[in-house]
């Protein structure tokens, strides 16, 4: 019995261990399941090969956690597909969404003398002795995906969503619909967050702004499908009529959705419910297709190749003509979308 | 060793007692006074909350809808996992807190097998019951791995679960290669919601079954009496030729099983997870629902209906708060505030102060009319 035990045991710390590495690729490397299955090149981060003759760039890359929803994990796996040594690039991938962390990793790493920072920054705010040290360092830094609070000499370039102007592009669609009233479920997003606030501040405008667009409730699910769809069923059992519902990602959406279908309430194109998500999920864009949502706000996960092209203009002494880059991004309306958009867009 | 009480019930009653005074001392008397007080709110704010209507589904199927149904229906998932939770508090008087992240384990195993390898599966790759199986048989597995920490190297059960609950979720999604699977087939979501032509959602019947189960198992094992007297004196229970470490093993492998089918109805609301939002903060819900049913969380006696009962106070709380339109945000406060005075008065030390306040005013009226 006891040696039955310690064998179980021994497997059950084996496997903890293994899943540590999973999901805080440090530095150093760590056990081979680190590197998640897009990345299909084994992009040598775990390797310490020396490069011959430093005809290599090398990249430190600070992300947040692949897991935390369908985006990220596309956007993580961009990243790692495209800074290859095959790609000509030396890189060491960090994910956390902790910026303390981050940050703690950033500094390391610009002790390590990479030329490259790539960083999607967790929080906003923090990072004024990173930037400090790297530029003395002689450290480039670019921003992917998420904004921080600095000034524009601290960094290189920025290669972001415009997460303001995917809040005005869904309200100005939502608004084209031409709905005598407008009574929306608004289901936010981690509050606070970069996402929440741009795609939150436009529908807040407009509703301050026209009498005939309410609020039935505005509530955060904090990114969480099973929230969304508590809350949105909650509406369902108060009575109150709605008939939009606009969530800050495809997931809430989904969860909204979830309740409408317990409750029969029709939705999508030919519904009585307008449903709204974004980001860049393939499933999300394929129900827009098959007209059960109505809108999806892309969120363009694939920064990889335009920091790429950066880099490697950088290298040549080609500064950017911009610092800071917006991902080209658009929404997706159920009239209009294309399986050839599903295609290309979606992750 | 005294023969502990199995439940409070079967106390002898004292007829000298007021029944106030009687129905106080009942171990439920805490949940069940919570349970009212907000039946009875809800009844005075507005009568519609209790309001049941039958509607019909998008797949046309006639279901049930209203307040009372969302909450017996929401409070699935932590009623059997209070059920787990209270076993392993009385054996080794302290919790699990990883039960979210592994719930999460559990609910991965299940997509993995199910979608085997596809991102978005139309159709499941591998009969349901296997899949739930082989995922009760995995949670088993983290319960032991808990368990033997807990029981064979003797390290605080909160320290010993913290393992799985900062590694869990890491766990569950390396188990999916770091994708988040979806499955579209309808039948994987009959856990989760409707069966067709069955109006009361799923999980109300799958949580039924669970504690008709445990009711079944307590009535006719000694697995209560075991726990109870590993959990009043581990030592006194050895010499009476009971193993405590095993007992306490047990009562780990058997949240194991509890898990598994709460992270089951879990995923198989929506088909889908998210590992670092999955079932995040039940653990601290179902310990909660222990003490509410006021089980010591130091362990040794302990109620399971309780616990049962704590759990849906806390939902039909969450419910309601929901229903009043209180920011998401600021729901947990709220429950604080609640828990803080319902907790306070559950808690040992305040029942025997107040129990000797109404003894002494007692001996006083006595004195007076001799």
């Amino acid at each position: 019995m006891k040696k039955i035990l310690g064998i179980a045991l021994a497997a059950a710390m084996t496997l903890s261990l293994a899943a540590c590495g999973g999901n805080n690729n440090t530095p150093s490397g760590g056990s081979a399941s680190s590197n998640p299955p897009a990345n299909n090149s084994s992009a040598g981060t775990s390797t310490p090969d020396p490069a011959p003759g430093g005809e290599l760039i090398t990249v430190g890359v600070i992300n947040n956690d692949p897991n935390e929803s369908g985006y990220r994990t596309a956007n993580d796996a961009a990243m790692r597909a495209t800074f290859t040594e095959d790609n000509g690039y030396k890189a060491t991938f960090y994910n956390n969404n902790d910026a303390a962390q981050q940050i703690a990793t950033a500094q390391q790493m610009i002790q390590d003398e990479v030329d490259f920072l790539l960083l999607s920054p967790a929080s906003t705010t923090g990072w004024d002795t990173v930037l400090q040290d790297a530029q003395a360092a002689g450290t480039q830094i670019i921003l992917f995906d998420r904004m921080l609070e600095a000034d524009e000499s601290m960094y290189a370039a920025a290669v972001v969503s415009d997460m303001p102007a995917e809040g005005k592009t869904a309200v100005d669609w939502l608004a084209a619909q031409g709905l005598s009233e407008y009574n929306i479920i608004h289901i936010q997003g981690h509050m606070g967050s970069d996402a929440q606030l741009g795609r939150t501040g436009a529908l807040d405008e407009k509703v301050a702004a026209e009498a005939s667009w309410n609020y039935v409730t505005q509530q955060t699910a904090d990114w969480d499908e099973a929230t969304a769809r508590t809350i949105t069923q909650s509406v369902i059992d108060s009575g109150k009529p709605f008939n939009v519902i606009y969530a800050e990602n495809n997931g809430m959406a989904r969860g909204a959705v979830a309740a409408l279908d317990a409750a029969g309430i029709t939705h999508g194109k030919d519904g009585d419910v307008i449903v709204m998500g974004f980001d860049s999920d393939k499933w999300a864009m394929e129900a827009v297709l098959e007209g059960s949502w109505n809108y999806m706000g892309l969120c363009n996960p694939m920064q990889a190749e335009t920091v790429d092209g950066i880099i490697k203009d950088l290298m040549a002494g080609k500064a950017p003509a911009q610092k800071k880059i917006f991902t080209p991004e658009q929404g997706f309306d159920a009239a209009t979308i294309t399986a050839e958009d599903v295609a290309t867009y979606g992750t | 060793m005294t023969t502990p009480v199995k439940n409070p019930k079967s106390r002898v009653k004292r007829p000298d007692e007021s029944l106030l005074k009687r129905l106080t001392r009942q171990q439920l008397f805490i949940p069940i006074a919570a349970l009212t007080l907000l039946v009875l709110f809800n009844l005075i704010a507005d009568p519609k909350f209790f309001a049941v209507t039958m509607k019909e589904n998008s797949l046309g199927n006639p279901v049930l809808s209203g307040n009372i149904i969302s909450v017996l229906d929401n409070a699935s998932e932590l009623v059997i996992l209070a059920i787990g939770m209270t076993l392993v508090t009385a054996s080794s008087g302290g919790q699990d807190i990883s039960v979210g992240a592994t719930m999460t384990i559990a609910g991965s195993v299940i997509l993995r097998l199910v979608c085997a390898g596809q991102v978005n599966a139309d159709t499941m790759q591998m009969n349901l019951f296997l899949a739930v199986f082989i995922s009760i048989v995995v949670s088993m597995c983290f319960g032991a791995f808990n368990g033997a920490l807990v029981a064979y190297f003797n390290i605080q059960p909160m320290v010993a679960t913290l393992i799985m609950y900062t590694a869990g979720r890491s766990i569950a999604a390396w188990i999916n290669n770091n994708q988040l699977p979806i499955i579209n087939d309808v039948a994987f979501k009959y856990a989760g919601t409707f069966l067709p032509g069955i109006p009361v959602p799923t999980p109300i019947f799958i949580t039924l079954l669970m504690v008709a189960v445990f009711w079944l198992v307590l009535k006719f094992t000694n697995l209560g009496l075991y726990t109870q007297s590993v959990g009043i004196n581990p030592n006194s229970s050895r010499l009476n030729g009971l193993n405590p470490k095993m007992i306490k093993l047990l009562t780990y492998v058997i949240l194991g099983v509890c898990v598994a089918v709460a992270g089951y109805i879990r995923i198989s609301r929506s088909g889908s997870i998210n590992y670092s939002r999955n079932a995040e903060n039940i653990e601290m819900d179902a310990i909660l629902a222990v003490a509410l049913g006021g089980n010591a969380l130091s362990g040794g006696k302990f109620n399971i209906y309780g616990s049962i009962l704590g759990a849906y106070v806390i939902q039909f709380l969450t419910t309601t708060l929901y229903k009043y339109e209180v920011p998401s945000t600021a729901l947990p406060a709220y429950k604080a505030v609640v828990v803080i005075l319902l907790v306070v008065l559950s808690a040992p030390v305040v029942r025997e102060k107040l129990a000797n306040r109404k003894k002494a005013s007692a001996k006083a009226t006595a004195k007076e009319v001799s």
